[in-house]
């Protein structure tokens, strides 16, 4: 019995995403008095890999299979199905994105486990249960579910756990062949675009997050987020009225049609703060709101707020950040 | 081309959350019930491939007869007909297995789902009806279209990018914004989703996975401090000094 994480590889390094979900998953090995595993898929270097010991993995599995590169789900999930054999895994961890959600829902079937996403808390296991803690009702909420099924496979709410770094020895870093034929790749992508960043952040990895809304005026004003977001290492959003205008792209939408969030900083610019909205951002641990209207509701979820015009306030922002030493 | 659409019946989405007094149970007293929004984009572009290329649409909701006027209002904005498995849905696999029942009856061309339920905002329903089904699941999907009979090609969100895939017939999807523009049901449509044919069976005998135990609510925030407007560069020494988030 042991504990297995998949960890997803982006340009060579290991996801802060997975990074999270490696130490998670070594904390239950350690709660079920057992060891933590990792299986890599993707491209990575090797260094990172046996690095992996310092979120307390032991042991990684690697695919080296080219074809690998780009995410087809038959084919992870039998990378992943034969790993978890191999190591007799119970309890399968991922991060909460789009790759390892898809994933551990396929997974779920073929082993028959019990899946709980958007994981926000260790295991309870007194009593012989199983109680993981999700978000449920689009941050609203919290739920409690016992995972009654013999593997249990949690995807870990990005931003919720802290990265460990523990002293040691670096993970053994092992070959993994699952024999994959053409037909696990019948659904590969013809084709995969990465946003250019610019150099910036990815808004769904990012920890500081500079989001702006139709009080911006328009896309010709957009230089405000912009340079906050450079000034403060952060991603860029915006609000839905803001993406439908086709100001930002769809991929920057943040709100419950978009996408949820939970970054340690989250700064709403003209953003009024209308229910859907906060729905993909209340789990964000400090928000600070930037409203000239002192009755937005948007202020009646925030930490700190600033009342006033964002064309006066936001240079000032930039200027007080741009002096920060980092 | 015949195509299943999958709706959870959710709350609408300015729902206050509430739990009955021993937290084991949501409380629906007051909740105004919708079709989750993700889904509506999955139904429009279905009922937009239908009228592009003919076939029909059909809308399934596992769910109990509450879920009907949303069953009845897929019916208005265009679907032909419904079914609806009488059962309480209490986990995603239930779920998940119901929907696969039905559509190892019926084969339909493809499966059409939305991203996530906005209530137990699971993200894997589809998922798991791919994989039960053995075909394909293209998740989270922004953009479908059919390059030809048999084949159809789509873009799916990934962390930082997007990738294109085409994948033969049949085939599930969730859907997300863009892929559609959702309908509002016009009067004509009210009409005559009444005599449309919503079909109600039983479900199998399938088990859940996940027990829901017990329901909690977010700590309140402490309160908001306010900055003065003039020296708003107050506000980035405070994030770093007291919130300790630079
Ligand atoms: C089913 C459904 C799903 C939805 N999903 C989402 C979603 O996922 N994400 C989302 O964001 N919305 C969503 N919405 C829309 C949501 O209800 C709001 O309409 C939207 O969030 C408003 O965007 P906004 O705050 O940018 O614009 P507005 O509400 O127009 O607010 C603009 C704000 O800017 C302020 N302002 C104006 N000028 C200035 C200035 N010079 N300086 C400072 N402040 C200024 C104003 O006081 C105002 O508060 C959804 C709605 C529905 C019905
Ligand atoms: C404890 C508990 C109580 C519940 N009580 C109710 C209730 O009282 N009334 C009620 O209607 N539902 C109820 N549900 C079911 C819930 O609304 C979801 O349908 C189910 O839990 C799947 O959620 P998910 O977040 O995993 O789905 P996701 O995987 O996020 O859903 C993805 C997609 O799958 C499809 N889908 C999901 N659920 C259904 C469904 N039921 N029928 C058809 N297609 C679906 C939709 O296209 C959806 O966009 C309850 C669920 C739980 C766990």
């Amino acid at each position: 019995m042991s504990v297995l994480v998949f960890v997803e590889g982006l340009n060579g390094e290991i996801k802060k995403s997975s990074l999270e979900a490696a130490s998670y998953g070594s904390q239950v090995a350690q709660q079920l008095g057992t060891t933590a595993t990792a299986v890599a898929i993707g491209e990575v270097h090797e260094e990172a890999l046996a690095k992996l010991s310092e979120q307390g993995i032991g042991k990684v599995l690697y695919d080296a299979d080219d074809r690998l590169k780009q995410f087809v789900a038959d084919a992870y999930v039998k990378v992943i199905a034969k790993a978890a054999q191999q190591e007799s895994a119970k309890v399968l961890v991922f991060s909460n994105s789009n790759i390892g959600a898809a994933v551990g829902a396929k997974l779920a079937v073929r082993l028959n486990g019990s899946l709980a996403t958007n994981v926000t808390s260790l295991p309870k296991t007194d009593g012989g249960q199983f109680v993981v803690t999700r978000g449920v009702f689009s941050g609203k909420a919290f739920a409690d579910v016992n995972l009654a099924a013999d593997v249990k496979i949690i995807a870990v709410k990005k931003n919720s756990f802290e990265i460990s770094q523990n002293a040691g020895n670096a993970a053994t870093v092992e070959k993994l062949s699952a024999d994959l034929t053409d037909a696990d790749f019948a659904a590969a992508p013809k084709e995969t675009v990465m946003q250019d960043t610019d150099g910036g952040v990815l808004l769904p990895e990012a920890e500081i997050v500079v989001s702006g809304g139709r009080g911006l005026k328009g896309p010709e004003n957009w230089h405000l987020v912009e340079d906050l977001a450079k000034a403060l290492g952060a991603a860029t959003a915006c609000s839905k009225p803001v993406s439908d205008m086709d100001w930002r792209p769809h991929h920057e939408h943040v709100g419950q049609t978009g996408i949820t969030v939970s970054p340690n900083l989250y700064i709403a610019i003209g953003i009024s703060g209308a229910i859907q909205h906060l729905a993909g951002v209340n789990s964000s641990k400090v928000i600070v709101v930037i409203n000239k209207d002192p009755e937005a509701p948007f202020f009646k979820a925030a930490d700190y707020g600033i009342v006033g015009d964002a064309f006066e306030v936001v240079p000032k922002l930039i200027e007080a950040a741009k002096a920060l030493d980092k | 081309m015949k195509i299943l659409v999958c709706i959870s019946n959710v709350p609408d989405t300015t729902s206050k959350i509430n739990f009955t007094a021993d937290n084991k149970e949501f409380d629906k007293n007051g909740v105004q019930y919708v079709i989750n929004p993700w889904d509506e984009y999955a139904l429009t572009r279905a009922i937009e491939l239908k009228e592009a290329k003919g076939g029909t649409v059909t809308v399934l909701n596992v769910g109990e007869a509450d879920a009907e006027p949303n069953i009845r209002k897929a019916l208005a904005i265009g679907a032909d007909d419904a079914i609806r498995v009488n059962a309480k849905p209490v986990d995603a696999f239930f779920v998940a297995q119901q929907i696969a029942a039905v559509a190892k009856e019926n084969n339909y061309d493809m499966i059409l789902m939305g991203k996530e339920s906005i209530d137990y905002n699971g993200s894997q329903v589809h998922g798991m009806v791919g994989e039960i089904l053995g075909i394909p699941s293209v998740v989270p999907a922004f953009k479908l279209d059919m390059v030809d009979d048999s084949t159809a090609r789509l873009e799916r969100e990934i962390e930082g990018g997007k990738e294109v895939v085409e994948v033969k017939l049949p085939f599930v999807a969730s859907a997300q914004q863009p892929m559609s523009e959702p309908r509002i049901p016009n009067m004509r449509g009210i009409m005559t989703a009444r005599t449309k044919p919503l079909k109600v069976v039983e479900p199998t005998g399938a088990e859940a996975k996940a027990e829901y135990v017990n329901y909690s609510k977010p700590e309140k925030k402490g309160g908001v401090k306010m900055i003065d407007p003039e020296n708003a560069g107050e506000l980035i020494t405070l994030l770093r000094n007291e919130a300790k988030v630079l």
